[in-house]
């Protein structure tokens, strides 16, 4: 009997949350996915995150001199688990929560709104929390899937002379929430360019392709859009290869453009192109930065051996946003410890030109973005990249495009207003 | 010794066929019963509520549901996940189209829908059996997520396909949505779940509880003394997917807040129930209780072990969490083959004798 007693006591103290905080540091929580069928994207994208962070505290002793604090949180890109994640970290002063998946973000875009914490999901989440009027802690810039698949169009446009009228694109799409984003917008683009659209699905994780390539061979579409993730971007490129499917007509949105993704099929990747909002590569100054703070003395997360890949790039940029908002929001309110809603000012007033990303060791890896209250979205420039299989490296292809503004502002305010009714939310005013 | 059943005589035939006939067990139920509710409400916090208890109480009415009809009717079914999608989008569906519906009365109306559905795709039961079966109702548990994909008017013609439940109150107070305090939700499960558990118990010690069991147990000789196999098995099948239908609710509805057919309902899902009723302990309904505690809560307690405590990093301790859960379902079933129910009953005996066990 006492045994048990025993037994339930350590049971409740078990299921209590035990991290001890130290209040005076920023805390941002970190929703990684290093396991499960998306693990190899996860791990990458959460070691640049981390590292970035590990390099401030290291080199310059934190954000304007307070320590940065990165606990990490496995969410198995899990919507239950990411909110496990989430209500075990939040009472510790989490600053910005940014949980690589659109699934989860969906299940804490109200939850944040009550708790008053923000959330940035570049790239990804629900695209109409660009409008900040509505979303009022969700922030999605510097572009979203709706710009992905814009620019993805202006690009095939680009490519055909400016004119898609009678061509045939075909969607492979991760069949959940992410991959089903970018239809609405695909179908306005091709009633407006004159294009047919065709869309498959792929059940998660997507390691069985056979029947949808099997369609796309049958329908021999001029070119194939993919919204991808993890396993699934695998499969299809090798898929896409062994058909002979040629892969310059093959992009993929950014999610799909990782060397994970393309490496397994070998040489048959060549020429395969993936969207993308940041540069590629290792050619920036700060990965000198990395080298001499970070792995040399053996702090680089994972031992630095995903340094320089895509993911592991965009984890960099995405702390980076993270990290340049933080200090805004210092300046803003004048305080070093800062709370949610203070951190939403800075994200809201965020403004990263030419020069201070090239102070920031990073000149020209991404276009400026100029965050407001009511543009929570960014400008929305998307660039082209190509895989370039011998020498084992993406190389941009085209310059970053601005999307289709005219079609994706109505598709924004007509979602986001749907959303206010479907929640009444009053939509705030913006000064 | 702790289970003493000396002096506890029953005098009247309504004291005999009370639901919990020893006073002792009687005592322990109401005394937990009186903690969760008088109790917990005001201990409860937000981490509480999403990562331990909701879970908790939402699985166990999942496994009530499937032991039932695998459990005490002994018809072997994978399409739980696909049962629940049908609970949560009616809940969905409902709550969108009468706004002022009372929260109880929309996920009893979801789980009647369920039962329903459950009925049409427990028909091929009446041909086929066992292996076969499971074959049939994994067909439906495709059908049905595929359906939620494919039908644009379930989700209400949204974006990304995903449903999100709006604001309902309750006595004024928000039960969905971001705002609900965490004990408004917390209470609403468990008020469902306490009420549908004694339903449950009460169900299977009666008429149509023996049926099923009769049917379990060899379904010719059933039939031959009388009992009626469709009656038995459809009946099964209705009051199975009832449960599992308000558990699809409230997952959705109370629990997660927004879901989408093929992660919230996937296959996977269906397998998790069936794992809670064979570790817990098929035809029972506290195993369904233990089952459900026990591969909801181990995962999260070996988390906070692992990373709270000794502070690994949470990669690894998320593969070492994966071992130990696999590890531990072994060992227990090694230990004890008709799962934990049959463990607690076993001590249960021991305890009666202690410590005079000769």
């Amino acid at each position: 009997m006492k045994l048990k007693k025993m037994g339930v006591a350590l049971l409740a103290a078990g299921l209590l949350v035990t991290s001890v905080p130290a209040m005076a540091d920023l805390m941002f929580p970190v929703l990684s996915y290093r396991t499960g069928p998306f693990g190899a994207n996860g791990a990458e994208n959460a070691d640049g995150y981390l590292d970035y962070f590990a390099l401030l505290n290291e080199r310059d002793g934190g954000i304007g001199g307070v320590k940065v604090q990165t606990p990490e949180c496995e969410t198995e890109y899990k919507p239950e688990k990411g909110v496990e994640c989430y209500e075990s970290t939040k009472g510790n002063g989490a600053l910005l929560y940014q949980p690589l998946s659109t699934g989860i973000t969906y299940q804490l875009i109200p939850k944040v709104t009550a708790d008053k914490i923000p959330m940035l999901t570049p790239g990804y989440g629900r695209t109409s929390s660009a409008n900040g009027k509505v979303f009022e802690y969700v922030f999605n810039y510097p572009a979203n899937y709706w710009d992905g698949a814009s620019v993805g169009v202006k690009y095939m446009l680009d490519q055909e002379k400016g004119d898609l009228k009678g061509k045939k694109i075909t969607l492979v799409y991760h069949n959940s929430a992410y991959g089903k984003e970018p239809i609405r917008t695909l179908e306005e683009l091709s009633k407006k360019h004159g294009f047919t659209l065709k869309t498959i699905p792929v059940d998660s994780p997507g390691q069985e392709q056979k029947s949808q390539w099997l369609e796309i061979r049958r329908d021999k579409p001029d070119y194939v859009l993919m919204w991808g993730w993890g396993v699934m971007n695998q499969v299809a490129i090798s898929e896409a290869s062994k058909m002979g499917f040629p892969m310059d007509k093959f992009i993929g949105i950014w999610w799909a453009g990782s060397e994970n993704d393309v490496k397994p099929a070998g040489e048959g990747a060549n020429g395969y192109k993936a969207l993308t909002f940041h540069g590629v590569g290792k050619d920036f100054p700060i990965f000198k930065d990395i080298e001499t703070h970070l792995v040399a003395k053996g702090k680089a997360s994972n031992g630095g051996k995903n340094i320089g890949t895509a993911l592991y790039n965009r984890g960099l940029y995405f702390a980076m946003l993270a990290a340049e908002a933080a200090a805004t929001a210092q300046k803003i309110h004048n305080t070093k410890d800062l709370t949610g809603a203070q951190m939403r000012d800075g994200l809201e007033a965020l403004k990263l030109d030419k020069a201070r990303l090239e102070a920031l060791g990073l000149a020209n890896f991404a276009p400026e973005i100029t965050a407001s209250c009511e543009n929570h979205g960014g400008s929305g420039l998307v660039a082209v990249q190509q895989w370039d299989a011998k020498a084992g490296s993406w190389k941009l292809v085209s310059d970053f495009m601005q999307s289709d503004r005219e079609v994706i502002d109505a598709l924004i305010k007509a979602d986001s207003e749907a959303f206010a009714a479907e929640n009444k939310i009053t939509p705030r005013e913006c000064k | 010794m702790f289970y003493r059943e000396s002096g506890d005589f029953k005098t009247s035939y309504s004291a005999d066929q009370q639901t919990f006939p020893i006073r002792l067990d009687r005592h322990v139920v109401y005394g937990i019963l009186a903690f969760a509710f008088l109790v917990v409400p005001f201990l409860i916090n937000d981490y509480w509520e999403k990562s331990v208890l909701l879970p908790f109480l939402v699985w166990a009415m999942a496994a009530l549901g499937l032991n039932i009809l695998t459990g005490f009717c002994g018809q072997v079914s994978l399409g739980t996940g696909g049962f629940m999608a049908v609970g949560a989008y009616a809940c969905y569906k409902l709550m969108v189209a009468f706004p002022w519906l009372n929260m109880f009365i929309v996920v009893i109306l979801a789980g009647l829908i369920t039962a329903m559905v459950g009925v049409v795709f427990g028909l091929p039961s009446l041909r086929i059996k066992g292996f076969y079966l499971a074959v049939a109702t994994l067909a439906s548990q495709f059908f049905l997520v595929w359906l939620f994909n494919k039908v644009p008017w379930f989700y209400n013609y949204s974006a990304s396909g995903m449903i999100s439940a709006p604001e309902r109150t309750l006595f004024g107070i928000p039960v969905t949505g971001a705002e609900a305090p965490p004990w408004m939700t917390y209470l609403f499960c468990l008020t469902l779940v306490t009420i549908f558990a004694f339903i449950a118990h009460n169900l299977v010690r009666g008429r149509i509880g023996r049926s099923w069991m009769a049917i379990r147990d060899m379904d010719i000789a059933a039939e031959i003394i009388g009992v009626p196999p469709l009656k038995a098995k459809l009946s099964a099948f209705a009051v199975s997917s009832f449960y599992i239908g308000m558990s699809g609710a409230m997952l959705f509805a109370l629990y997660l807040g927004s879901a989408e057919p093929n992660d919230s309902f996937g296959i996977a899902k269906s397998f998790l129930v069936l794992f809670m009723i064979i570790i817990g302990g098929l035809g029972s309904i506290l195993g369904s209780f233990l089952g459900a505690a026990f591969l909801t809560l181990m995962p999260v307690l070996l988390k906070n072990i692992m990373v709270g405590w000794f502070g690994w990093p949470a990669d690894l301790a998320a593969h070492l969490e994966l071992l130990l859960i696999g590890a531990l379902i072994m060992f227990f079933l090694i230990v004890e083959p008709h799962g934990l129910a049959q463990l607690w009953r076993v001590t249960k005996e021991r305890l009666r004798l202690w410590p005079f066990p000769h």
